[in-house]
């Protein structure tokens, strides 16, 4: 039977794994996100400026 | 933890995809507006007061005319930078779409994903575009500090009221989700007082916000159904599977 694999889902995990990894994806999507769109170091902001303006990002 | 793993892959894989996509088409239609933008907003200074253009308050940090700070050369290296912020942007806003999916337990799927590419885009782009109209350099704006967290203030209102909506799905999720979406709007978004001078012409700046949000849209409707079916190939692959998926 393997209509247990097709259906594998997240809402079938326990909470705990869930909370890890999610809050591990949350982190990484935080500092990539506020990393490209919102770092005030003017290395970062000069090198991702277009970046910020595209993505309606408040850019100086 | 192979669900991390899961979701690290489609995340990257699909945040890569859809941020190539956008890349493409901001290189072509919205990056052009931008360097046309600076020619004006370069010529600007001797013409107008030096308060219009630089809204600063003081301790912001001051921004890309500062002689001292690194920036690429305009041309392959800028591109180059432009380019790697918007796929590592991307794979970030893929990261936070898949994270809200596991952690409300609303699995993401490829029939779904453009649902979830459509509330990407109302939260991250749309509404705070709603209150914060998408600016080119050299257009007057608010001190940037107060703009980034009405920005991020906003972007979590709207993303917790439509999961509200999601999770409930009655009259009280509706009503939640209505204060939390329209609270920011009548919070309203920091705004210069008065009227201020625009260096840059108009049609530059109405074509800006139309290109911005079209590109944006792009990128979120390519980013949700393809995340959802990755996320759903990699739960049948058995690289990925689950402890007690084996029957």
């Amino acid at each position: 039977m393997n209509t247990q694999v097709q259906t594998a889902s997240v809402a079938g995990l326990s909470v705990s794994q869930r909370l890890i990894a999610g809050v591990l994806a949350l982190f990484l999507g935080v500092v990539l996100v506020g990393g490209v769109g919102f770092a005030s170091d003017m290395a970062i902001h000069n090198g991702a400026h277009d970046t910020r303006h595209a993505l309606g990002f408040p850019c100086h | 933890m192979k669900l991390f793993q899961r979701i690290f892959f489609a995340a990257v894989l699909s945040g890569l995809a859809a941020g190539l996509a956008m890349s493409a088409v901001q290189q072509w239609r919205v990056v052009p507006l931008i360097l046309a933008a600076e020619v004006y907003e370069n010529a600007a200074p001797a013409a107008e007061p030096a308060a219009a253009q630089h809204s600063h308050e003081a301790g912001t940090p001051a921004h890309e005319h500062e002689a001292d700070a690194w920036a690429p050369q305009d041309g392959p290296e800028r591109i180059f930078y432009t380019v790697l912020a918007s796929l590592l942007g991307g794979i970030g806003l893929a990261f936070l779409l898949a994270a809200v999916s596991v952690l409300s337990g609303i699995e993401i799927t490829a029939r779904n994903g453009i649902i979830w590419g459509l509330g990407g885009f109302i939260a991250l782009q749309l509404a705070p575009a709603f209150g914060l109209a998408p600016k080119l350099p050299g257009m007057p704006a608010a001190d940037l500090v107060a703009r980034q967290v009405w920005w991020i203030g906003t972007a979590i209102a709207t993303g917790a009221g439509m999961l509200a909506i999601a999770k409930l799905r009655n009259w009280s999720g509706i009503v939640i989700a209505a204060v939390l979406i329209l609270a920011p709007h009548v919070i309203g978004a920091p705004q210069l007082a008065g009227e201020h001078e625009s260096a840059v012409p108009a049609h530059l700046a109405t074509e800006f916000a139309a290109a911005t949000l079209a590109t944006g849209a792009l990128f979120w409707l390519t980013v949700g159904p393809l995340l959802g079916w990755l996320n759903e190939r990699f739960v049948r692959s058995p690289a990925f599977a689950l402890k007690g998926a084996h029957a």
